[in-house]
């Protein structure tokens, strides 16, 4: 099957799919824990300006989305 | 005193990380090229080798300098988050394979598998269409991996010609010693190498994020040789544990 669809949009569509596969790709749980992590973050260190609990909140909420994820792909399917 | 090796242990790092990266992508890449070029020939499979290579050398142009200009805060922010999801969706598939809960990266496998698909295509006259887009969409998806983890890194720490040296050092290093070599590409320890990208890159992505965010770290840039020692151990320490949850599983299925 042919396909009818313009350059310009099939370009917009591959490109659109990349970054999709690249950031979300078969870990979503990853990227959602990013974006909760940084706004997070941005409460503790620009509103309630605690500095210590920022620097210390940041890796540690890291390793436990790295253990949550590990733990999705561990489960048997 | 403390300022050089807050710079000295960020540039480590960055050379690090990006050498890292860009040689397991061009593994990746080159394994497949040497697929298309052996089975449909070296003419077209160059072709969009090139044409690939053009396709990054421009995106790298365009979008290099206008990063550049962009807010430090902001991009930063975006840059971190970004390396933070890339580095640990390395880190959690390198550290899958090492425990024995994922089947490893093999590159001859790949290689058998493309050659196959290639070779019940049949042969093609004129351009061989087949090896031109096989070769340029292999170059070109690993390509832009490189170009994203060169870019990112190389602007947010103010190093990206130093970025675009490393990593063009480590393409041309893997891309000699891979033709030497040929069909042995499986004996990279690419597992190992991606484990270790994926310390740098998460590292990398938690400093840039908390530096884009206000956060002041203790001792300033060799904050992040700390966060490479934190999530290094943790790898270390979560591969050993879930390797030998592993091998206590298998023990108790062939009881």
């Amino acid at each position: 099957m042919s396909d009818s669809r313009s350059l310009p949009l099939r370009l917009v569509k591959a490109f659109g799919r990349f970054w999709w596969d690249f950031l979300v790709g078969d870990t979503p749980e990853i990227t959602v824990a990013v974006v909760i992590i940084v706004g997070a973050v941005a409460l503790v260190a620009d509103v309630i300006h605690v500095n210590v609990l920022a620097y210390v909140a940041l890796p540690v909420l890291v390793i436990v989305t790295l253990a949550l994820s590990m733990r999705v792909a561990a489960k048997p399917r | 005193m403390i300022a050089t090796l807050s710079a000295s242990s960020t540039t480590v790092v960055l050379v690090g990380a990006v050498f890292l990266a860009s040689a397991v992508e061009m593994v990746e890449a080159l394994t497949i090229v040497l697929a298309v070029g052996y089975v449909r020939g070296w003419k077209s499979a160059l072709e969009g080798v090139g044409l690939a290579l053009l396709a990054l050398a421009t995106l790298v142009g365009a979008f290099g300098p206008a990063l550049v200009h962009v807010p430090l805060s902001a991009l930063r922010i975006v840059v971190g988050s970004i390396l933070l999801i890339f580095g640990m969706q390395w880190l959690r598939k390198a550290m899958l394979r090492s425990s024995g809960r994922k089947a490893k990266h093999d590159e001859d496998a790949i290689y058998r598998a493309t050659v196959a698909e290639l070779e019940a295509l049949g042969e093609s006259a004129r351009r061989d269409q087949v090896a031109f887009v096989v070769a340029f969409k292999g170059v070109f998806l690993e390509g832009m991996e490189i170009v994203i983890t060169v870019l990112t890194l190389g602007t947010s720490a103010h190093r990206l010609a130093l970025a675009v040296i490393v990593s063009a050092i480590a393409v041309v290093v893997v891309g000699v010693v891979g033709l030497i070599v040929a069909k042995q590409l499986s004996n990279v320890p690419e597992n190992a190498m991606k484990m270790t990208v994926g310390v740098m890159l998460v590292s990398y992505g938690t400093f840039w994020t908390g530096e884009g965010l206000h956060v002041h770290w203790p001792g300033g840039d060799t904050a992040l040789l700390a966060l490479v020692v934190l999530y290094g151990l943790v790898a270390g320490v979560t591969v050993r544990v879930l390797r030998v949850a592993y091998d206590v599983a298998q023990d108790m299925a062939l009881e």
